[in-house]
């Protein structure tokens, strides 16, 4: 018997019989107290309930057919759940250079990192520094992710209250990171000849190590990693990407070349929004 | 407050109120309004008392809490307050009563502790609020700023702990700023999608002189959203809809705390189209509606999960697409186009991918919908509702009664089910007991099933009970399913319900297993019951008695109606210890990751 049948007045059990199902279900909408009231005369259908007739086995459990006699669509979801054909192989992941302009509190920084972390979203590097406007900072994040991981790693950050504004770099962009190399000294001649070659400068040289700085964007970096590697290179310290959009673009939504703190109050700077 | 009223913002409220006395009902409301205003404008003399007048002035009527070292400057203040506060046994009793009080009220609960252990106990309420979307404010005393980072006694990096659980919280450094900024976490709880906030304390900042009124409370600017979505997304949509053979909604948690169910209502019955809910959806729509096939998921209805899985325009409005809904995404609702209804653009597409999205408030977005949808070219899809009313027959929710066997848990359900009011509330802890709870009771208003759903806190329903009877008018129930496993976990609380003389029922369907976990070992364990057999569990009863509640037993059907009528009956907390079938299962169920339409009627079909 139904949960709707047991609070028609006049049911008996019949088990889960359709017809009856119907019957009481009516009965129990036309009855205008079904089950208001907190005491229940004896012939209720709690009491009726609570008190079966002996040997009788007034509902049978759950029914229906079996899983595998079931009809069930034919389609599938991709783990995005995107609707796809079934030999649609996964989705690919690509590189995303994403610029937040966050307010410059304490914490902010932790947020950010943490928001990465327990979302699991990966993350090749992260820089931050401020802006031209005070209690700005800019945080520059490259990750690595499918089109949809990207989506949501925007997403989520644009959610954290002290973020003004996210934004992915477009392929154009201007990036740049900065290394420190510090090689064996014994070759300084061919260590300052390559550190020209990359437009770099010498920090520091001495009889044992020489170190040296070159900025550049990724690539020319592992480059002269490579060319410095026959030395020897016994430290590295490398920042990570950090990017602006080229021209006259903003580099995050919202964000006007030259604006002054003033212009920070606009509407126009408002979060991410897809 | 410690801090007298100014005479001119006195002289303010009583105009007001004296004004509005005369229009009858909207008196109180111009009172309130004027309290709250007094608040705001108030010179506050010291931090603590900035937070107090911070809390009156959003309006706050009661917080959940218990005293400590660090939050001491802030209870004193509290102690001169309209604001009224209910001493709890444990932290995590003040935080869940918070969240239920919120979830009852729509407006923020607040739950208040001292730094360190009364931080951390917070810390799994936090959670679960956040887990929900429930809107809720957390105050934690902190050591004093320049003991903070020395490991000092009772400090804990509360800020740190609780970043990824809260929405936003706060350290507060300045006595003048602190009221301002309990006013933003306040006011920042309750804006868009809701969620938890916390403002951290410390006893300095609480002790330090202020002279600078709190304000209203105010959000941060870019935190509200726009209620209205996108013309172009909602025609999109629209079209969708109309074409659709097969539409069905899923009305979640986002219905309700929208304060959407009668525009939802609306316009599924105007368009004929059955509804499905998520668990926290549930009382979304009345789940005694023909159009309701109640809710889908793991242990959700038959019908619900075979109309989720064959619909082709699934019209979700105001959910996750959390895993315990969708079972394995690759096959949920394979051939649906998903329109996805949500104020937070973070959920479009994170589970389930939204082939029209639609970002804004629940109740305008149905509006904006409803208006889109061109006349004549709405759907009536009367072929798939008579389908889904095949279903509804064709896998009824039922269970087998053996007179000589002991009492089935969904009875005990329904008994109760059977002898409350239409609009009474309930609230469960985490289990087999909130399931059945959640499966045998019809459910018919928003906010009536308060329940704790994404993070799944076993003893959640005791202190739930106590919020939302707090929250609640006079005149409505509140019953509290609990299981034994989860009902000792915040038992304590119970003195609580007794010292207030609250009228809670609580039900323990006591089947002396931790239920759910014995059910799993038995599917999926070899039937090894390691840790799960709870025949330790006390007589509930009787120690509801020593608390200073009444106690009931259950042992056998004979025994149900009376315990139901006396706990009912009695005008206070009661607690009715009923000894079901300790081998009753949960059925059906979809297992982790399988099809929602593959649901299983019995262990041996999993």
């Amino acid at each position: 018997m139904s949960r709707e049948a047991e609070r028609g007045e006049a049911s008996e059990p019949t088990g889960s019989d359709g017809d009856t199902r119907d019957a009481t279900r009516e009965q129990a909408s036309d009855d205008p107290t079904p089950d208001g009231g907190s005491t229940h005369p004896a012939e209720s259908p709690l009491a009726e309930r609570a008190r079966p007739a002996d040997g009788e086995t007034p509902t049978t459990g759950l029914s229906g057919p079996r899983p595998e006699d079931r009809p069930h669509p034919t389609g599938r979801r991709d783990e995005h759940g995107v609707r796809k054909e079934p030999d649609e192989g996964p989705e690919p992941a690509r590189r995303a250079t994403v610029s937040a302009l966050v307010e410059d509190e304490p914490g902010v920084l932790a947020r950010a990192a943490g928001l990465f972390r327990r979302r699991q979203f990966n993350i090749e590097s992260l820089t931050v520094g401020p802006t031209t406007v005070e209690g700005h900072s800019r945080i520059t994040l490259v990750v690595e992710e499918t089109e949809a991981g990207i989506d949501q790693a925007k997403k989520q950050l644009a959610k954290l209250t002290p973020v003004i504004a996210v934004g992915e770099l477009s392929d154009d962009a201007v990036a740049a990171e900065l290394v420190l190399l510090k090689v064996r000294g014994q070759e300084p001649d061919k260590v300052h000849a390559i550190t020209s070659m990359y437009d770099g400068r010498t920090l520091d040289a001495g009889p044992r190590t020489i170190t040296v700085q070159i900025t550049g964007d990724e690539n020319q970096i592992d480059d002269a990693v490579d060319a410095f590697d026959q030395f020897g290179i016994i430290e590295m310290a490398r920042t990570g990407q950090t990017a602006l959009e080229r021209g006259d673009s903003p580099t995050t939504p919202g964000e006007e070349p030259g604006h002054s703190a003033a212009s920070t109050e606009d509407d126009e700077f408002t979060n991410y929004d897809d | 407050m410690s801090e007298p009223a100014t005479p001119e913002s006195s002289a303010d409220a009583d105009e007001a109120a004296s004004d509005a006395e005369a229009t009858g009902r909207t008196a109180t409301d111009e009172e309130a309004a004027a309290r709250r205003h007094e608040a705001a404008t108030r010179v506050p003399g010291t931090g603590a008392n900035a937070v107090v007048a911070a809390l009156e002035a959003a309006g706050v009527e009661t917080a959940f809490g218990v005293q400590g070292g660090a939050i001491m400057p802030v209870y004193d203040a509290l102690s001169a307050s309209t604001v009224e506060h209910i001493t709890m046994a444990h932290e995590q009793g003040a935080v869940h009563a918070a969240d239920a009080y919120g979830v009852v009220r729509g407006e923020p609960g607040v739950c208040m502790a001292t730094s360190g252990p009364g931080a951390t106990n917070l810390v799994t309420g936090i959670a679960d609020a956040s887990m929900d979307s429930d809107a809720m404010l957390a105050l934690t005393g902190q050591v004093p700023s320049d003991m903070v980072g020395s490991d000092a006694f009772q400090e804990t990096d509360t800020v740190g702990v609780t970043a990824p659980i809260t929405k936003h919280n706060y350290f507060a450094s300045d006595s003048d700023e602190v009221g301002r900024t309990v006013g933003e976490a306040f006011a920042l709880a309750n804006t868009g999608r809701p969620g938890p906030t916390l403002v951290d304390l410390p006893k300095d900042v609480s002790f330090g002189e202020t002279d600078r009124p709190v304000g209203e409370p105010t959000p941060p600017k870019r935190s509200v959203p726009t209620p209205e979505a996108d013309e172009e997304q909602v025609e999109a949509a629209a079209r969708a809809i109309e074409r659709a053979e097969r539409p069905l909604c899923l009305f979640g948690g986002g219905v309700i705390k929208g304060d959407a169910t009668g525009e939802a209502r609306a316009f599924a019955r105007e368009f004929g189209i059955p509804v499905v809910t998520t668990m926290p959806g549930i009382g979304s729509f009345p789940e005694d509606d023909d159009l309701c096939l109640s809710w889908a998921g793991m242990h959700g209805t038959g019908y619900a999960n075979m109309a989720i899985t064959h619909t082709d325009c699934l019209i979700a409005i105001g959910t996750r697409f959390d895993d315990r809904l969708t079972g394995g995404v690759d096959t949920f609702a394979p051939e649906a186009e998903v329109v996805h209804v949500e104020i937070d653009p973070a959920e479009v597409s994170k589970n389930v991918h939204a082939d029209y999205p639609v970002i804004g408030d629940a109740a305008t977005v149905i509006d904006q919908l409803d208006a889109a949808i061109g006349y004549g070219d709405a759907p009536d899809p009367a072929e798939w509702r008579e389908q889904c009313a095949a279903w509804r027959e064709e896998y009824p929710m039922d269970y087998a009664i053996d007179t000589d066997a002991p009492v089935r848990p969904e009875f005990v359900v329904e008994a109760f089910d059977a002898a409350t009011d239409d609009d009474a509330y309930v609230t469960t802890g985490v289990g087999q007991h909130q399931m059945w709870a959640a499966q045998y009771w019809t459910y018919r208003e928003p906010r009536t099933f308060v329940s704790s759903h994404g993070l799944g806190t076993m003893g959640y329903g005791l202190p739930a009970a106590i919020g939302a009877r707090v929250a609640a008018d006079d005149d409505r129930q509140v019953i509290s399913f609990e299981g034994d496993g989860s009902f000792l976990m915040t038992i304590q609380e119970l003195s609580v319900a007794v010292r207030e003389n609250l009228d809670v029922t609580v039900v323990v369907l006591n089947n002396e297993y931790i239920g759910m976990v014995r059910q799993w070992q038995d599917a999926f364990f070899e039937g090894n019951h390691m840790a799960s057999d709870y025949d330790w569990m006390p007589e509930f009863d009787t120690l509801a008695e020593a608390f200073g509640a009444k106690g009931f037993r259950i042992d056998d059907y004979d025994d149900v109606e009376e315990a139901v009528e006396g706990a009912l009956a009695y005008d206070g907390p009661s607690v009715v210890d009923a000894h079901v079938d300790p081998e009753a299962n949960v059925y059906p169920m979809v297992a982790s990751g399988a099809a929602n339409g593959q649901f299983a009627l019995a262990e041996d079909q999993l």
